[in-house]
C-alpha cells in the first residue's frame, strides 16, 4: 500500500517534470497524464481506505514504520530550512523584512525543538487515515486534478490576452503540482510537525502563485498573504512545542483524544484555531484572500477556494471535540458566524466576479468554522458537508468566471449581462454553480439547513441570528448575479466559442459533480461522515435531514430538471406575440436603445444594485475588521491567560 | 388514515386556495375603498380581473418569460402543498424562495428598465424578510421540538403565547409579502408607483393571469403559516385561528392605508430592526428558558 | 364572464395642453371612484385594456403612441379624450400636429370637450367597454385572429421620424 506515498510524492515529481518541460505541447501532455494518474490513484486509494475501515496506518504497510518515519523527519527539516531561505531571499529582495521576522519566528523554534527539545516518547503513527481524511483526499485529488487540467488551456489563453505578463506557465503548473502533493501530505499527516511542514509549503506556494504576474499589486498582495499565513504558522509552532513539553504528545489525534477537560488544553486549542482562522481567511485576516484574486484563476480556484483555505477548517473540524462548550469554541463560533454574516454583506457591493466569489468563499468558510466551533457531532456533520459542496460548487464558479474572462475580456458581473444569449453553455454552467450555492434542493442550502439545526440544538442564539441574516444577504448577491445571466438580449449573437476543450472538460465534470452530489449527499452523510463522527465524538447522530425531506427535495430537483423541457414545450405550443420591452414608449427597437428627447438613439444600460451607500467596502470593511480583531484578541487572551492563571 | 387526511388537505388547498385568495383580495379592495371614502369595486372584482387576464392574449418579450412564470406557479403550488401536507416548515420556506427567484428571473430576462428595477427591489425585499421567515420556522421548532407542520399543529397551547415577538415580526413581513408596503417596491393594484409595475412590467395577458394565480396560492400559504400561531390539538382553535387571521388581515389593510408612502429604504431598515428586536429578543428568551 | 367587468386603463398624454389630463386624473380620484366599475389606472400598456389618449399627437409623440398601442395585448380599445384627441382641436393646423389620434392608431370612442368632463370621460369609457366585449367575441370566433407581429414595423417608423 504505497499509494499514499505515491500520492504525496508523485505530484512533486510531476512538478519537476512540468518545470522542465518548456515546450507547451509536451507540457500539456505531461500535465494531463499526471492529473489523470493522480485522480485515478486518489480514487483507488480512497476506495481501498474506505473498504479497509478507518484507522489504518499506511506507513506500517510500507514496511518498517520507524525507518520511513526517520527518513521523512530528515527530509522535512531540510526542506523547512530551504523554505525559510526562499522566503528570506524574497523578503529581502522586495524589502518586506517583517515577513522575514515572522518566518524566522515560525521556523527556528521548531528546528530548535527538533534538535534540542524534549523528544516525545511515542511519535508514531505519524500518518492517520480516517473518513475525514478520505473526504479531503477526494476533494484535493479530484477537484485539484480537474483544475490542473483546466489550467492548461486557461494559461494559454491568459498569456495570449496578457502580453505584459511574462509567460512562466511551467512554473505555474509546477507550483500547482507541488501544492497538490503538499495537500495530500497535510490531510493525511497526524504528526503536528508534519502537518505544520505541509502547512508552510501550502502557504509558500500560495504566496508564490499570488505573485505570479510580478506586478506591484500582485507582489504587495502576495506578501500580505504571506505574513498573515506565517503569523498563523506561529500558532502552530507554539502548539508543537507546548504539546511536546507538557503533554509528551506530538500527534494531533492524541491531542484531540485527551479531550477538552485536560488542564491547559485551551492553549494548544486556541493556538491551532488561530492558525486555522488565518489559513481560512476569517474576519480580521480576510484581506489576504481578497488580495489573492490577482492571481490567475486556476490558482484562485484550487488554493483560494477549493482546497488550501479548506485546510484551516479541516484542522478546526479535527480539533472540534476540544472546543465543546469552552472559550475557544466560543471564539471560533463567534468569529466564524460573524465572518459569515459580514462577508456576505460585503459581497453585495462587489461587482467584480472574482471578488464576489472571494467574499462568498470567506463567508462560507466562516459558516464551516462556526460549525466546527460548536464542537458537536451534528454541527460537524453539517460542516463536513458544507466543505464538500462548497469545494465543488465554488471551484466550478471560479472556472466559469475564468473562462468568461478569457472569452469576453471582463470578469465583471455587469458584463455578464445576457450571458444566456452570448454564451449559452457557459450560462447553464454558471447557473448550476450559482444555484448550487444558495437555492433550495442544491447542496449548499442543504448543508446550511443542517448547520442551522445544529446551531439551534446547541443553544447558540448569536450564531442562529448571524446565520439567518447572513443567508438573506447571501441570497441577494447570488440572486442578482443569476438575474444578470438570465437577461435575454435581442438582436445579439452568440459569441464564438474560444474556450479550450480542456476547460470545457473540467467545467462539465464539475457541473456533473454538483448535480450528483445533490442526489448522493444522504449516502455520503450516512456512509462516510457518520463513521467519522462516531470515532471522534463517540456519538451517533440521528438523521440530520429526514428521509421525507430528502424525498421532497428530490421531487424539487426533478421539477427543476424538467424546466428546460417545459420551456421548450411552451415555446413550441404557445407561439406568443413578441414585442419589445416597455420603455415608456421610446424603445428604439431592440430593448437596448431608446429615443431621447432630441430624437436621437441612445444605448440604455441596466445595472444591478450594489447598495454602495449601505454595504460599500469603504464604509463597513474597516469597522468590521476592527471589531473582529478586537474580539479575536480578547478571546485569545482569555483562553491563554485563563489557562495560565 | 393520517396520510389520507393530508391528501384531503392538499386537494382542498389546490381547489380552495384561489377561491379564498380571491375573496380575501376582494375584501381588501372593498375595505380599502371604504377607508378612503369610496364605494369601491364589487366584492368579486379580483375574480373578474383574473378571468379577464386569462381571456386576453399574452404578449411576451422573450421565449424564457412564460416558462419562468409558469414554473413560479408550479413551485408556489408545490410549496403550498408541502405546507398543507404537514411537511417541514423550513423546507417550505426554502421552496418558497426558489419560487420567488423564478419569478424574479422572469422579470430579469425582460431586459427592460422597469422590470430590472422591480427585480432588484424584489431581491432587496426578499433580503429584508428572509431572516424573519427563517426565524418563524425556528420559533415553532423551539416551541414544539419539530419543524414538521404536522407536529406543530398538535401542540397543547397556542404557539403565540410563547412566540409573541415572532408573531409581530411575521405580521410585519406579511405587509410586504401581500404587496402592501413599500409602495415603490410592490406591484399592487394601486396606481402609485414610481416604477410603473416593476416586477410584472413586461408580463401581460394570460401569463400575468398565471402569475396572479400564483400569488393567490402564495397568499393563502402565508395566511396558513399565520394560522399556525394559533392552532393546537383542540379543534376549536381552528376557528380561533380563522378569526385571528381575519383580524390580522384587517390590520394589515389598515396599516397599508395609514402608511401609504413607505419607501424601500425604510422598509428594509425597519424590517431588519423589527426582526432583530422582536423576534430576536423573543428567541433569546426562549433559548434561555430551554437551557 | 365579460371582459368589461375588469377594464384596466392606460392614460397617455400625446401633446395635450394638460387640461384634459387634469380631468382624466380627476376622474380617477376618490370623488368619482372609477374603481366602482373595476377600472384601474395602470401605468403599463402591457396590462391595459383601454388606452385613453389626450392631445392631438405631435410628431414626437407619434412613434410613442404607436409603440404603446403595439404593446397592449388584444383585445384592446382606444378612447380619444378631448377635442384635440378627436380631431386636433384648435391645434389642428399646427405644423407638427397629426390632427387627432385616429391619424396614428385606430380609435374606438371619441369623447369631445375642451377640456373633457370627468362624467363625459367615464361615460366614454363605459361605451368603450361594450366595444371591448365585442372585440373579445370577435377574437373567440376568429380563432386565428390577426396577431402576426411585424418586428420591424416600429423600427421603420422610428427611422422615418
Amino acid at each position: 500500500m504505497n499509494l499514499l506515498l505515491f500520492l504525496i510524492l508523485f505530484p512533486f515529481v510531476m512538478a519537476l517534470l512540468t518545470f522542465c518541460a518548456r515546450n507547451e505541447k509536451l507540457r500539456s501532455l505531461v500535465v494531463m497524464i499526471g492529473c489523470v494518474a493522480i485522480m485515478v490513484a486518489d480514487i483507488i486509494f480512497c476506495v481501498q481506505a474506505v473498504r479497509a475501515g478507518a484507522g489504518i496506518n499506511p506507513l506500517r504497510w510500507a514496511g518498517s514504520e520507524t525507518h520511513v518515519y526517520h527518513i521523512f523527519e530528515h527530509v522535512i527539516i531540510d526542506v523547512e530550512l530551504l523554505l525559510f531561505l526562499l522566503i528570506a531571499f524574497l523578503s529581502i529582495k522586495y524589502q518586506k523584512y517583517y515577513c522575514l521576522l515572522l518566518a524566522a519566528a515560525g521556523t527556528f523554534p521548531v528546528l530548535w525543538h527538533d534538535f534540542f527539545g524534549t523528544h516525545v516518547t511515542a511519535p508514531l503513527p505519524a500518518v492517520m487515515i480516517d473518513n475525514l481524511t478520505i473526504i479531503m483526499c477526494l476533494v484535493v485529488g479530484i477537484v485539484g486534478g480537474i483544475i490542473c487540467i483546466y489550467a492548461i488551456g486557461y494559461l494559454h489563453d491568459y498569456h495570449h490576452h496578457h502580453t505584459d505578463v511574462a509567460n512562466r506557465s511551467w512554473y505555474f503548473q509546477a507550483l500547482l503540482f507541488v501544492f497538490i502533493g503538499a495537500m495530500f501530505g497535510l490531510v493525511t499527516a497526524d504528526s503536528l510537525s508534519w502537518i505544520f511542514f505541509f502547512w508552510e509549503i501550502t502557504s509558500t506556494v500560495s504566496f508564490l502563485l499570488i505573485g505570479y504576474t510580478r506586478s506591484e499589486e500582485a507582489i504587495n498582495n502576495s506578501f500580505r498573504a504571506l505574513w498573515m499565513n506565517l503569523l498563523g504558522g506561529c500558532g502552530f509552532t507554539v502548539t508543537i512545542i507546548y504539546c511536546a513539553r507538557f503533554y509528551n504528545v506530538s500527534n494531533l489525534s492524541h491531542l484531540v483524544r485527551m479531550g477538552g477537560m485536560t488542564s491547559g488544553i485551551l492553549i494548544p486549542a486556541a493556538m491551532l484555531s488561530f492558525a486555522a482562522l488565518t489559513k481560512s481567511a476569517q474576519m480580521p485576516f480576510c484581506k489576504w484572500l481578497l488580495g489573492a484574486m490577482v492571481a490567475p484563476t486556476p490558482s484562485s480556484a484550487l488554493l483560494h477556494s477549493a482546497t488550501m483555505v479548506k485546510a484551516g477548517v479541516y484542522l478546526l473540524l479535527r480539533i472540534a471535540p476540544l472546543m465543546t462548550g469552552n472559550v475557544v469554541g466560543l471564539m471560533v463560533t463567534s468569529i466564524g458566524g460573524f465572518t459569515f454574516f459580514a462577508a456576505s454583506l460585503l459581497a453585495i457591493s462587489a461587482s467584480d466576479g472574482k471578488k464576489v466569489l472571494a467574499y462568498s468563499t470567506v463567508s462560507n468558510l466562516g459558516l464551516i468554522t462556526a460549525c466546527a466551533g460548536v464542537g458537536a457531532a451534528e454541527a460537524s456533520w453539517a460542516g463536513i458537508l458544507l466543505l464538500i459542496f462548497h469545494a465543488v460548487s465554488k471551484s466550478l464558479m471560479f472556472l466559469g468566471v475564468g473562462s468568461i474572462e478569457n472569452a469576453t475580456g471582463s470578469r465583471d458581473i455587469e458584463d455578464m449581462h445576457g450571458l444566456i444569449v452570448k454564451m449559452p453553455r457557459m450560462a447553464y454552467i454558471m447557473t448550476v454553480g450559482i444555484c448550487g450555492m444558495f437555492l433550495a434542493p442544491f447542496g449548499m442550502l442543504v448543508a446550511k439547513w443542517a448547520a442551522l439545526k445544529s446551531y439551534i440544538d446547541s443553544n447558540n442564539v448569536v450564531l442562529v441570528i448571524f446565520l439567518v441574516f447572513g443567508s438573506a444577504t447571501t441570497m441577494f448577491y447570488w440572486g442578482k448575479w443569476l438575474g444578470k445571466i438570465f437577461v435575454i438580449l435581442h438582436q445579439s449573437e452568440t459569441l464564438r466559442d474560444t474556450t479550450p476543450k480542456t476547460a470545457w472538460f473540467s467545467m462539465y465534470t464539475l457541473t456533473g459533480l454538483v448535480i450528483i452530489l445533490c442526489m448522493t449527499f444522504p449516502m455520503i452523510g450516512s456512509r462516510i461522515v457518520q463513521p467519522y463522527l462516531r470515532q471522534s465524538f463517540y456519538a451517533t447522530i440521528s438523521n440530520v435531514i429526514s428521509p421525507d425531506d430528502i424525498r421532497v427535495m428530490l421531487m424539487m430537483l426533478i421539477m427543476i430538471a424538467i424546466l428546460p423541457v417545459l420551456t421548450e414545450i411552451l415555446v413550441r405550443t404557445r407561439k406568443e406575440k413578441t414585442t419589445m420591452s416597455y420603455m415608456a414608449g421610446v424603445n428604439a427597437g431592440d430593448d437596448r436603445h431608446f429615443i431621447d428627447a432630441f430624437g436621437g438613439v441612445r444605448p440604455s444600460y441596466l445595472s444591478n444594485w450594489y447598495m454602495e451607500k449601505w454595504f460599500g467596502e469603504k464604509r463597513i470593511l474597516s469597522p468590521m475588521l476592527l471589531c473582529s480583531a478586537v474580539a479575536l484578541a480578547s478571546f485569545m487572551i482569555v483562553a491563554v491567560a485563563g489557562t495560565l492563571a | 388514515m393520517r396520510d389520507f387526511l393530508w391528501l384531503i388537505m392538499i386537494i382542498l388547498y389546490l381547489g380552495l386556495a384561489p377561491v379564498l385568495g380571491v375573496l380575501a383580495s376582494g375584501y381588501d379592495r372593498v375595505v380599502t375603498a371604504r377607508m378612503q371614502g369610496r364605494q369601491g369595486p364589487p366584492f368579486l372584482q379580483p375574480y373578474y380581473d383574473i378571468m379577464k387576464l386569462f381571456q386576453k392574449e399574452a404578449i411576451v418579450v422573450n421565449w424564457l418569460q412564460t416558462a419562468m412564470v409558469v414554473s413560479f406557479l408550479m413551485f408556489t403550488i408545490f410549496t403550498g402543498c408541502l405546507f398543507f401536507a404537514g411537511g417541514d416548515i423550513l423546507l417550505v420556506f426554502f421552496a418558497h424562495s426558489l419560487a420567488e427567484v423564478l419569478l424574479i428571473l422572469a422579470a430579469c430576462s425582460a431586459n427592460s428598465p422597469y422590470s430590472n428595477l422591480g427585480a432588484q427591489r424584489e431581491y432587496i425585499q426578499m433580503m429584508a424578510y428572509e431572516p424573519m421567515t427563517l426565524l418563524v420556522a425556528i420559533g415553532f421548532y423551539l416551541v414544539c421540538g419539530s419543524f414538521n407542520v404536522a407536529d406543530i399543529i398538535q401542540i397543547n397551547m397556542p404557539a403565540i403565547i410563547k412566540l409573541p415577538g415572532f408573531f409581530i415580526g411575521y405580521c410585519f413581513i406579511l405587509i410586504i409579502k401581500f404587496r402592501k408596503s413599500p409602495f415603490d417596491l410592490s406591484t399592487s393594484h394601486h396606481a402609485h408607483q414610481e416604477m410603473v409595475k416593476g416586477l410584472t412590467q413586461d408580463i401581460s395577458g394570460n401569463v400575468l393571469g398565471i402569475m396572479e394565480l400564483g400569488e393567490l396560492y402564495e397568499n393563502v400559504l402565508l395566511v396558513g403559516i399565520l394560522a399556525l400561531f394559533f392552532i393546537t390539538r383542540e379543534p376549536w382553535t381552528w376557528l380561533l385561528a380563522a378569526v385571528c387571521c381575519s383580524v390580522v388581515y384587517f390590520l394589515i389593510i389598515l396599516i397599508d392605508n395609514i402608511f401609504p408612502r413607505v419607501k424601500w429604504e425604510v422598509m428594509f431598515k425597519y424590517t431588519w430592526l423589527v426582526t432583530f428586536g422582536f423576534a430576536g429578543s423573543n428567541f433569546l428568551i426562549l433559548m434561555m428558558l430551554r437551557r | 364572464m365579460k371582459l368589461s367587468k375588469s377594464p384596466w386603463l392606460l392614460h397617455y398624454d400625446a401633446s395635450s395642453c394638460n387640461g384634459c389630463d387634469i380631468e382624466v386624473l380627476a376622474a380617477t380620484t376618490p370623488r368619482f371612484d372609477v374603481e366602482r366599475f373595476g377600472i384601474i389606472n395602470t401605468g403599463n400598456p402591457k396590462h391595459a385594456d383601454i388606452l385613453v389618449i389626450t392631445g392631438g399627437v405631435n410628431n414626437q409623440a407619434k412613434s410613442v403612441v404607436k409603440q404603446i398601442y403595439s404593446q397592449m395585448p388584444e383585445p384592446k380599445v382606444v378612447v380619444a379624450a378631448g377635442i384635440c384627441a378627436c380631431d386636433g382641436g384648435i391645434f389642428k393646423d399646427c405644423y407638427n400636429i397629426m390632427g387627432g389620434v385616429d391619424k396614428v392608431i385606430p380609435v374606438d370612442v371619441y369623447v369631445p370637450g375642451c377640456a373633457v368632463r370627468p362624467e363625459a370621460l367615464i361615460d366614454g369609457v363605459v361605451k368603450a367597454l361594450a366595444i371591448l366585449d365585442q372585440k373579445r367575441d370577435a377574437m373567440k370566433s376568429h380563432a386565428a385572429c390577426e396577431i402576426n407581429y411585424d418586428k420591424n414595423s416600429d423600427t421603420k417608423e422610428k427611422n422615418q421620424a
